[in-house]
C-alpha cells in the first residue's frame, strides 16, 4: 500500500486572505495565454494534415497504367459489415483492352452507400487486388439520399491512381515477350 | 438666418447630445466585440473573424485585416437582434416586461450628461471641461442615476413571472444596495482632497481631474481606489460579481425570459455601465486626461490640444474596459453569500475606516499648516 504523506495545512497569511496576490497571478496567467499564438485551424481555408493510414471515404483506385484494379470478386461486398457495398460484375470491353478481356472481370457498377458505411476499412483489408482504399477524404455531403450513394465514376474520381508495387499486367507482358507466358 | 441664430442655443445642445449618444452606442457595440475577442484570445480561440461588409470588406489587404479582427461583427450582431421574431412569453406581465429593458438602458445613457471627456482653453485662457452639462454635483448625479439601473433588472426579474429571473432580480438588488454604500464612502475621501476649501470646483468631476495634475489619486489613495474598483465591478454586474445573471445556477438570470431586441437592450445596458464605470474610474483615480503623473498637460491650447486630451482620455478608458474584460475571463464567480459578506463585512468597514483616517489626516494637515 502506498505510503500516504499528510501535508500540513498552514493557515492563510494576511496577503492570501485578501485574495489580491492570487488575483494578480491569475491575471498574469490569462494575459500570458492571450499573448500566445493560437492553435486554431481556420478550417475551410486551412486543412489538417491527414496521416497516411487515415480511414476516410472508401474509394476505388486505378493502377499507374490507368487500368481498373477491381476484378469484381465481391469479397468486399461480402465482408462489409453494414452491407454498404453493392457490386454488379461485368465484362471488360474486348476492343479497349484486348489483353485483359476474357481474363479478368471488372465491375459494371460499383456502389458504396455512404449513409451505411462505417469506415471500418474491412473492404480495404480484404481486397486481393488492392483496388479499394480508404483515403484522406473526410467531409462528404449531399442534398439527397441518392447523392450519398457513391457510384463507380465518383469512386474512381475520388480514388485516382495509386502507385502499384506488384505490376501484375506488366509482369505478364514481360513474361510473354520472354516466351514463357504461363 | 435670424431664425437659425435664434434657435442655435436650443439646437446645439441637442446636436451635441445626439453626437455623444451615437459615439457612446458605437463604443457599446464595439466593447461587445472587444469582449468576444479578448475572451477568445484568453481562451486560446480566435473569436469572430468571418463577418464581412460588401465594399469595405473587399479592399485588398485592409479588408481582410479588418475582417479577421471582426470589425464588422457588431453590425451583424445588432441586425440579428433587430430581425429576430419578438417573442413575449404568455406568463409575463406585459407592460413591465416591455418597460424593463428601457429602464435598464436609460440610466446608463443619462449619466453621460455630466461626464467630462476632455478639456479646452476658452478665449479668456481658462481651462474648461468638454462636457454636456458642467454641474457642480456631477458625481452625485452619476451615483444617483446609475443606481436606478438596478430597477431595470428588478423589474425584468419580477415581470418575467418565473423563478430564475426572479432570483436574479432579487440578487441584483441586494448586491447593488450593499455595494452602493461602500462605493459612496470610498469616493468621499477623493472629494475631501479634491474640493478643498476655496477650490472652484466643488463636487464636479472636472475638479477631481484638475486636482490630479501633479499626482494621480490612484497612487496616493490606493485603498479608496481598490474599494471603488471592487464596488464598480459589483455595480456593473460583471464577473466575479454577476449574481444577477450567473448562468451556471440561474440559466440567464434576470434576462432568462428575454429574447431578440429586448435582450439586446439589456446587453447594451451592461456594456454602457461598463464604459461609464471605466470612464468614472479614469476620471477619479487615473487622472482623467492628464498625461502622466507630474506631467499634466503637455498639449497646447488650440484645437489639437483639445483633441489630444480627448484621445488620451479615451485611450485610458479603453485600457480600463480591457481591464474589466480581462478580469471577467480570469476570475470565477463568488458565491452569493461570499459576495454579501465581502460587501458588508469587509468593504464597508474598510471604506468607513478609510474615510475616518483621511478625515484625521486632513484635520491634522489643516491644524499644523495654518
Amino acid at each position: 500500500m502506498a505510503k500516504t504523506k499528510v501535508l500540513e495545512r498552514k493557515p492563510l497569511t494576511f496577503a492570501e486572505k485578501t485574495f489580491l496576490p492570487q488575483i494578480v497571478s491569475g491575471l498574469k496567467t490569462t494575459f500570458g495565454t492571450m499573448m500566445q499564438k493560437g492553435v486554431t485551424l481556420q478550417y475551410p481555408e486551412e486543412r489538417p494534415n491527414i496521416p497516411d493510414n487515415y480511414r476516410g471515404v472508401p474509394t476505388l483506385v486505378k493502377d499507374p497504367n490507368g487500368r481498373e484494379k477491381c476484378v469484381s470478386c465481391q469479397l468486399c461486398e461480402f465482408v462489409c459489415p453494414p452491407k454498404a457495398i453493392r457490386i454488379t460484375p461485368g465484362e471488360i470491353d474486348a476492343e479497349a483492352e484486348p489483353d485483359r478481356a476474357h481474363v479478368e472481370k471488372a465491375p459494371q457498377e460499383f456502389e458504396i452507400n455512404m449513409l451505411r458505411c462505417i469506415y471500418c476499412g474491412l473492404c480495404q483489408e480484404v481486397c486481393p487486388e488492392e483496388a479499394i482504399y480508404l483515403q484522406d477524404v473526410f467531409s462528404l455531403s449531399g442534398y439527397s439520399r441518392g447523392e450519398m450513394i457513391n457510384k463507380k465514376e465518383k469512386l474512381y474520381e475520388l480514388g485516382g491512381t495509386l502507385p502499384d508495387q506488384h505490376g501484375k499486367w506488366d509482369k505478364k507482358k514481360a513474361a510473354e515477350q520472354a516466351g514463357n507466358a504461363h | 438666418m435670424e431664425l437659425l441664430d435664434a434657435s442655435l442655443p436650443y439646437l446645439l445642445p441637442i446636436v451635441y447630445a445626439l453626437a455623444m449618444i451615437s459615439v457612446f452606442m458605437g463604443l457599446c457595440s464595439y466593447s461587445v466585440l472587444a469582449e468576444r475577442k479578448v475572451s477568445s484570445w484568453i481562451q486560446g480561440r480566435v473569436g469572430p473573424n468571418r463577418t464581412r461588409l460588401p465594399l469595405l470588406g473587399h479592399i485588398p489587404i485592409l479588408g481582410n485585416f479588418l475582417t479577421r479582427l471582426g470589425i464588422f461583427q457588431p453590425a451583424a450582431d445588432g441586425l440579428k437582434f433587430l430581425f429576430k421574431e419578438e417573442i413575449v412569453p404568455g406568463h409575463v406581465n406585459k407592460f413591465y416586461y416591455m418597460l424593463a429593458p428601457v429602464v435598464a438602458l436609460a440610466p446608463a445613457l443619462t449619466t453621460m450628461v455630466v461626464l467630462p471627456f476632455g478639456r479646452y482653453v476658452d478665449v479668456d485662457g481658462i481651462t474648461q471641461p468638454l462636457v454636456l452639462a458642467n454641474v457642480d454635483l456631477g458625481m452625485l448625479i452619476i451615483l444617483g442615476i446609475s443606481s436606478l439601473g438596478v430597477y431595470g433588472i428588478v423589474l425584468a426579474g419580477w415581470a418575467s413571472n418565473s423563478k430564475y429571473p426572479f432570483l436574479g432580480g432579487i440578487r441584483a438588488s441586494a448586491q447593488m444596495i450593499s455595494y452602493e454604500l461602500a462605493m459612496g464612502l470610498a469616493l468621499l475621501p477623493v472629494f475631501m482632497w479634491a474640493a478643498f476649501p476655496g477650490s472652484d470646483y466643488g463636487m464636479s468631476l472636472f475638479g477631481a481631474v484638475q486636482s490630479q495634475q501633479t499626482l494621480w489619486l490612484f497612487i496616493w489613495q490606493p485603498l479608496s481606489a481598490l474599494i471603488f474598483l471592487v464596488a464598480l465591478f459589483a455595480e456593473t454586474n460583471r464577473l466575479p460579481f454577476d449574481m444577477a445573471e450567473s448562468e451556471t445556477d440561474l440559466v440567464g438570470g434576470f434576462h432568462t425570459e428575454y429574447g431578440c431586441f429586448k435582450f439586446g437592450l439589456f446587453f447594451v445596458a451592461e456594456y454602457a455601465h461598463v464604459i461609464m464605470g471605466s470612464a468614472l474610474f479614469v476620471l477619479l483615480f487615473l487622472g482623467g486626461w492628464n498625461f502622466l503623473p507630474g506631467l499634466a498637460d503637455p498639449w497646447g491650447d488650440g484645437l489639437i490640444g483639445t483633441l489630444l486630451s480627448v484621445a488620451w482620455f479615451t485611450a485610458k478608458v479603453f485600457a480600463m474596459i480591457f481591464f474589466f474584460i480581462w478580469m471577467r475571463w480570469t476570475l470565477p464567480r463568488f458565491r452569493y453569500d461570499q459576495v454579501m459578506s465581502l460587501g458588508w463585512k469587509i468593504l464597508l468597514p474598510l471604506a468607513v475606516g478609510n474615510l475616518v483616517f483621511n478625515t484625521i489626516i486632513i484635520a491634522l494637515y489643516d491644524t499644523f499648516t495654518r
